[in-house]
């Protein structure tokens, strides 16, 4: 394998050269110095579009003009590039677009160490990043497309017209999704049949002396299959130089916190404190709590008791959902003590843990309530465990036992399980909302079961005045939502430059390709 | 061609005989050398040995030539399988560190067997063959041969007679030999188009639009079948026969069924049954969407070849070496010659028993062969070299071993031009 020359400082021209074109395949790591400050600020903003690119993907079909006008803007927002004409025009204001592809290519590495460590974890990143990149392809021309596969050693050679021409009858007979018109208007690629496996088995495209004649429509899906097993494999090989990533003290609760970080509107500011009162909590579970919740809040009901991981993530939803420290004390401790906790052991061991939710002990206060993907992705129940996400965690016989007690409608549990068999655990948690909300549609996409709670509340609040309100309240969420990351931003890279000197050290020595 | 009454118990005595006097080890090493393009490829090749009771070694692998030579004369196998080419010599792999001892290269190969025919052939069942059913063997050589050279673009293909109810396929090309698992089964399958088993009555269905592979294998089918499927097997003739391939037209268009029943009743004569069959499908093909292709499936189902994925589909699965013999009939395991499919029988490939016997048998003209062959040889090889040159030339084997010879001349000269562009980035001359 090659690598650049290393060198200490690198010089503004090879920054051109390494970025000459706006999408890449992220072949070669960055071999740079970068300040930790950047480091994190260019992680934190990827997994960001990331994230973005994951909810909008839930919302709306891919590569729709909705879906592309929403990337658009938040790639322009986070300053990632986005356009693929964009030239490095230096009268526009903030970074250029040499600098925006710099922290594409960067951000893209820090983020490999971060989400390489478990199966789900790269399964999300891998899923992302190709749906970023396909919504990039698309903005290449024909002939931007074509450099690209040259530039990346992928053999593709487009046909010519003459070609195409004494081919037409074999193209069209070879797909169902080939016509006449499809031949006349589109390039056709020629690929190496080992490079197209797939449509080779089920003879779904033209073979001719090794080789087969791809449509333009088609070929996205060979370089997208390319990608995607490029960077597989190139996850697996991180994993292999974990261990020295970790033994860094400065990188190591970075990346922890990227890889379960949520980041968008966090639900740990506080509104409508004390507006919900204990006896309302039951009903409540019923009616406006996501599944997990409701699942928590009856097992703590019928054992009057939870362990650990339960009382965490439903303790912190409680917060989230405006209930006081007193308030939470007072509804544990009532609990408890009906099953074999008595009022003096609840007050020495599980209060002291309360109020530290609440920040009240101790020097944390990165207690926010847990998103879906927390839930999700960590911590795992175990036997006598009630938290997690249904969805995820329950054999589906019992998750379909426990839809039907909760008077699902058989339809609706079919659909369901249907959505969580594809693995597509919120999707699920949205359907099971429109059910129980007897709504079509959810405008939302649901990612933080706080937000379940205030979407919730919000339909039942009911009527025509609400649901016209609902857009504004949304967007104000959102911006608090960014106001309140940005706020955690700063305070992070303060934190970062508080505790930890501002040093420049190669990055290379943990970005080892095999 | 007078073929020597063979037996089996003969076999130890003949082997030997085999072995040192008229198996081709020269071109042998030859063709698994490869032109020593890559190190240790002959080394690194597994073989495996059934040996006299059923006697089963794998494993086997060698240095040289000379090596394998007296090895396999010294064991007499009963039968030689050819392996894979693995990371480390195959003999040895024992000492390597278990994971890391792997299948790295092999020739693509395809395994066509009679049996996997039984439900369309009246003539035989199982082990058996005739010269009636030999025709499903050469229709399948011509379709699959044209496939892996035209669309495949492969070009270095050895055909060779299983020695009792088959033949197989040794694609040598470097392309195919270093093809993953995944890419073989999707080889594989793109050349499958029969699907089922014992449970499944009707096992081709094509749907619009046609693949131009499918195209192409029709043609080839149609050539044959008037004359394979309509007269030598019969298959419009009695009841029976009628029925089964009756059952295979679509049940939505039973109607159809019905008719050509009656048909029949006027219409004895298999090629003009088989028209009324043609032209009712010409009238569905007109109108129906789905199902209108079934005179297409039928010819299909009864000729199209059958082959064995899981054969194709492993780098390391081993498969009867060319010029082994088959213990249960004594033939030798020879190449076919393309050139001249439509005239093979397998019934004339020389056992071992013949061969052996011609070896003691003056030939006309070996006078005159000694002399030129005395000219040309003389200072190249010794004497006992000569000999042996001689004495498969002897032979019914020669015309074989000489038709191998090609293939591998062929070969050779992709290998040259390997050699020459490894040396060049290498800089040595």
């Amino acid at each position: 394998m090659q690598f650049m020359s290393r060198q200490k400082k690198l010089l503004p021209n090879s920054h051109t050269e390494l970025y000459g074109q706006c999408l890449q395949f992220y072949g070669q790591p960055p071999l740079e110095n970068i300040a930790l400050s950047e480091f994190e600020t260019f992680a934190v903003e990827r997994l960001k579009l990331l994230k973005t690119v994951e909810n909008l993907g839930v919302s709306y079909v891919k590569l729709s003009e909705q879906y592309t006008k929403k990337l658009d803007q938040e790639s322009k927002n986070l300053n990632f590039p986005y356009r693929a004409d964009a030239d490095d025009r230096k009268s526009q204001s903030g970074p250029s677009e040499i600098e925006k592809r710099r922290k594409d290519h960067i951000s893209h590495f820090i983020l490999r160490l971060a989400y390489c460590q478990t199966e789900d974890l790269r399964r999300w990143f891998i899923q992302q990043e190709v749906d970023l990149f396909r919504y990039r392809f698309s903005y290449l021309s024909s002939k931007q497309k074509l450099e690209f596969l040259h530039k990346n050693n992928l053999q593709y050679d487009a046909i010519s017209v003459e070609e195409k021409k004494a081919l037409q009858d074999k193209l069209v007979n070879s797909s169902y999704a080939v016509s006449g018109i499809t031949v006349e208007d589109q390039d056709f690629y020629k690929v190496p049949f080992q490079d197209a496996l797939d449509l080779v088995r089920t003879r779904k495209v033209y073979l001719k002396a090794g080789y087969v004649y791809i449509p333009h429509q088609d070929i996205v899906t060979i370089i997208l299959n390319d990608f995607r097993t490029r960077l597989s494999k190139a996850l697996a090989l991180t994993a292999r130089s974990l261990p020295a990533v970790h033994s860094d003290e400065r990188l190591q609760p970075l990346l922890n916190h990227l890889s379960h970080a949520y980041v968008g509107q966090d639900y740990s500011i506080q509104k409508n404190v004390g507006k919900i009162s204990l006896e309302q909590i039951d009903s409540l579970s019923g009616k406006s709590f996501p599944l997990c919740m409701r699942q928590l809040h009856q097992a703590l009901r019928e054992n009057h008791h939870l362990r650990h991981g339960g009382r965490m993530q439903y303790g912190l939803f409680l917060k989230g959902i405006g209930l006081s420290l007193e308030q939470a004390l007072q509804f544990w401790r009532s609990e408890f003590i009906r099953g074999k906790v008595d009022a003096d052991k609840f007050d020495k061991a599980y209060a002291y843990s309360i109020r530290h939710m609440f920040g009240k002990e101790g020097k944390r206060t990165d207690y926010t309530p847990y998103s879906c993907m927390k839930v999700i992705l960590s911590n795992p129940p175990s036997q006598g465990d009630h938290h997690g996400c249904p969805f995820r965690h329950s054999d589906p016989e019992l998750l379909k036992q426990k839809l039907q007690f909760y008077k699902v409608s058989p339809s609706g549990i079919s659909q369901i399980l249907e959505l969580v068999k594809g693995m597509h655990y919120q999707l699920a948690c949205q359907k099971y909302f429109e059910l129980t909300h007897n709504i079509e549609d959810i405008t939302f996409s649901l990612n933080h079961p706080n937000q379940y709670f205030v979407e919730s509340q919000k339909v039942l609040g009911g009527g025509k005045d609400i649901k016209r309100e609902m857009d504004t309240p949304q967007r104000s969420q959102e911006n608090s939502g960014r106001g309140s990351a940005a706020a955690r931003e700063a305070a992070a890279a303060a934190n970062a430059s508080q505790h930890l000197a501002e040093m420049t050290e190669e990055l290379d020595s943990f970005f080892q390709d095999a | 061609m007078p073929s020597s009454d063979y037996d089996p118990a003969s076999l130890p005595d003949l082997l030997p005989l085999y072995y040192r006097r008229l198996f081709p080890f020269s071109q042998y090493y030859r063709w698994l050398n490869y032109g020593g393009v890559q190190k240790n490829y002959f080394q690194n090749r597994e073989f495996s040995f059934t040996l006299k009771d059923d006697i089963y070694v794998r494993y086997q692998s060698f240095t040289t030539q000379n090596e394998l030579e007296k090895e396999m004369q010294k064991m007499n196998p009963y039968k030689i399988d050819i392996g894979a080419i693995y990371s480390h010599r195959p003999n040895q792999h024992n000492t390597v560190k278990s994971g890391t001892f792997q299948a790295l290269e092999k020739e693509l190969v395809f395994d066509i067997d009679m049996t996997d025919y039984d439900d369309v052939r009246s003539c035989c069942s199982a082990a058996d063959i005739c010269c009636k059913c030999w025709t499903l063997m050469t229709i399948a050589i011509r379709i699959l041969d044209r496939a892996l050279r035209e669309d495949f673009g492969f070009q270095h293909l050895l055909w060779v007679y299983s020695g009792r109810r088959g033949v197989h396929c040794w694609v040598c090309d470097e392309a195919a030999r270093k093809l993953s698992v995944a890419a073989r089964s999707a080889v594989a399958e793109y050349l499958s188009l029969i699907k089922g088993g014992e449970e499944t009555v009707k096992k081709v269905v094509l749907t619009d639009p046609i693949h131009p592979f499918i195209r192409e294998s029709l043609a080839v089918v149609e050539r044959y079948f008037p004359r394979y499927a309509l007269q030598e097997q019969d298959i419009l003739g009695r009841k029976e026969s009628v029925d089964k391939v009756l059952s295979l037209v679509p049940e939505d268009i039973l109607f159809t069924v019905k008719e050509l029943q009656q048909d029949f009743q006027n219409e004895k004569k298999p090629e003009s049954r088989w028209k009324l069959v043609r032209d009712q499908a010409t009238k569905k093909q007109a109108t129906a969407k789905k199902g209108q292709y079934f005179e297409k499936e039928i010819m299909l189902q009864y000729c199209y070849p059958r082959l064995d994925v899981n054969v194709s589909k492993g780098v390391n699965h081993l498969l009867k070496s060319p010029f082994s013999v088959h213990p249960k009939t004594g033939r030798i395991s020879v190449p076919i010659n393309l050139k001249e499919l439509d005239v093979f029988d397998p019934f004339a490939v020389p056992t071992i028993s013949l061969i052996c016997e011609e070896l003691d048998r003056p030939r006309a003209g070996e006078d005159e062969e000694k002399s030129e062959e005395s000219k040309d040889k003389e200072n190249e090889k010794d004497a006992a070299e000569r000999r042996k040159i001689r004495d498969y030339k002897r032979t019914t084997l020669a015309k074989y071993v000489k038709y191998f010879d090609q293939f591998l001349d062929a070969m050779a000269r992709s290998w040259k031009g390997e050699l020459l562009r490894k040396s060049d980035l290498q800089k040595e001359f």
